[in-house]
């Protein structure tokens, strides 16, 4: 004869799923603590960072997996697949690190990483990022407002773009040792953009250090225009009074304009940017003009051609 | 070796790359952008079948087991068998039947045009692959028309050139194949003459 019994009651009905999830950050939280204090001054990710949320510009949409955020993304100094740069980053030393603030600056300044973390508020901010190649997240990053930074730094009147350069160390970074891109990744910024409120240097995501593989120890986030223009592993910003050149820029001018605003109406030259697939979703979802972001950046751009201004 | 062994081996080889992603996808591990994964894995191995098709020839001219001759239909099928997966999961999966986009996608993306245009060209060499067919055609109309494949080979390696982004590693790697196999027979037609 066969006995049912009543099935067991699972645990995500007891345990409402973003306290488990925390849990399990905890746990990790402390797991590479204990690991951390073994192994010092090699790598800090994973260690737990005090901020305060920003709702204002956080959107309420539900954030991304931290496996699917930590384990899915373009980093080409890692490898040029999607899984590459979890797989390959995970020896990558981002101590001792240096940031350079240089170039047309009143107060010119070499930050240590941890001094320069220590250095502003640290916020909480929930950004949707979009990918150029049509896939979407949305992911909690920690970080500083670069206009802090910038204001620190004084530019001058000649100061009217912002020049992001990353680490070149092919010995570390396995994928520069091919020359897939002109190494190293650089990005710029005009000032008024990178003065923006939105743009912010993230030393973490999930409440915690970055991973190396998401950009460690320090990285740009720029949430209204494609993935690429957030350049990762940074060490040096330099304020100048010509355009910088980029680095994707460099490869393909005719595909990677120095804007790269998000722009549902501007296809690429080879694929469609009017929807993208958000990650963890089946359907695909319409691209939002500026990201979604209109509201903060769109007098950014005013008067401009976005077709020539790509 | 027994071509018939060698035959079933073939066989339930060609069906790991459907029997791989089934597992995948049952045991959550088709990574954060599924959908992605399986393009990516049933375009490849379309390609894969197709390098495979186009090695048989060669081989059995060069080995002279002209046995082999009997496993070229079959991989000829497994080809279009990925090519049809890789299709109907950009129609169904990736844009969910949204044919004004598809079509827009046609029209306006090389990369998809090509690709198109070669899933559109193996339909009439599945169609026509059976030995009844070869029979109704004639054996030179049959050949003629199935040197098609050589034209469809080109037109997938160029789709998947076309799309990649940046690194050019694997496309080029399969367009040095199809080279090296093209290549042959032009070199044995000339010889022959």
């Amino acid at each position: 004869m066969l006995i049912r019994r009543p099935h067991d009651i699972a645990s995500s009905e007891i345990t409402p799923e973003a306290i488990y999830r925390q849990r399990r950050l905890f746990m990790q939280a402390g797991a590479t603590l204990a690991a951390a204090a073994l192994m010092p001054n090699v790598s800090e990710a994973n260690v737990r960072l005090s901020a305060a949320a920003n709702a204002r510009y956080s959107t309420t949409e539900p954030p991304t997996s931290y496996k699917d955020v930590t384990t899915y993304n373009n980093y080409y100094e890692f490898g040029t697949g999607k899984s590459d740069p979890a797989e390959n980053a995970q020896q990558f030393k981002t101590r001792p690190w240096t940031v350079s603030i240089e170039g047309e600056v009143k107060h010119p300044k070499v930050w240590d990483i941890d001094a320069l973390t220590k250095a502003f508020p640290l916020e909480d901010r929930i950004y949707r990022l979009r990918c150029v190649e049509g896939w979407s997240m949305v992911i909690p990053w920690v970080g500083f407002p670069l206009a802090s930074l910038i204001k620190q730094a004084e530019p001058t009147g000649n100061a009217k773009y912002v020049e992001f350069i990353t680490l070149h160390d092919p010995a570390q970074m396995a994928g520069q040792r091919r020359g897939v891109l002109d190494w190293p990744y650089t990005e710029g910024l005009r000032l008024d953009e990178a003065m923006n409120p939105l743009t912010l240097m993230a030393v973490g995501l999930y409440g915690q250090t970055l991973p190396n593989q998401n950009g460690a120890p320090i990285r740009l986030v720029v949430p209204w225009k494609y993935g690429f223009k957030s350049a990762k592993a940074i060490v040096r910003i330099r304020f100048t009074d010509k355009q910088p050149r980029t680095a994707w820029g460099r490869a393909a001018p005719s595909e990677y304009g120095f804007y790269s605003n998000v722009n549902p109406t501007v296809d690429h030259p080879r694929w469609s940017q009017a929807r993208e697939r958000r990650i963890g979703e089946f359907f695909k979802r319409d691209t939002q003009m500026f990201n979604g972001y209109g509201e903060q950046v769109a007098q950014l751009y005013r008067g401009m051609d976005l077709r020539e201004d790509f | 070796m027994n071509i018939n062994r060698l035959k079933a081996a073939l066989f339930l080889l060609a069906l790991y790359p459907l029997a791989r992603l089934l597992v995948l996808a049952f045991s959550d591990g088709l990574g954060a952008n599924p959908i992605e994964f399986i393009t990516r894995s049933t375009g490849t191995w379309t390609l894969v079948g197709l390098m495979l098709t186009l090695t048989v020839t060669p081989l059995r001219k060069i080995t002279g087991w002209h046995q082999l001759l009997r496993i070229r239909r079959m991989l000829g099928l497994f080809s279009f068998f990925y090519a049809s997966l890789h299709f109907i999961t950009y129609i169904w999966l990736d844009q969910f039947f949204d044919f004004s986009a598809i079509l827009h996608d046609i029209y306006k993306r090389p990369f998809i045009t090509v690709g198109f245009v070669a899933f559109l060209l193996l339909i009439p060499l599945a169609l026509t692959s059976s030995n009844a067919m070869i029979r109704r055609l004639g054996a030179l109309r049959w050949q003629k028309l199935h040197k098609l494949v050589y034209l469809i080979a080109i037109l997938g390696v160029l789709h998947y050139i076309w799309l990649v982004k940046k690194d050019l590693t694997q496309p080029l790697i399969y367009a040095t194949v199809l080279t090296l196999l093209l290549g042959w027979r032009v070199w044995n037609a000339q010889k022959v003459k």
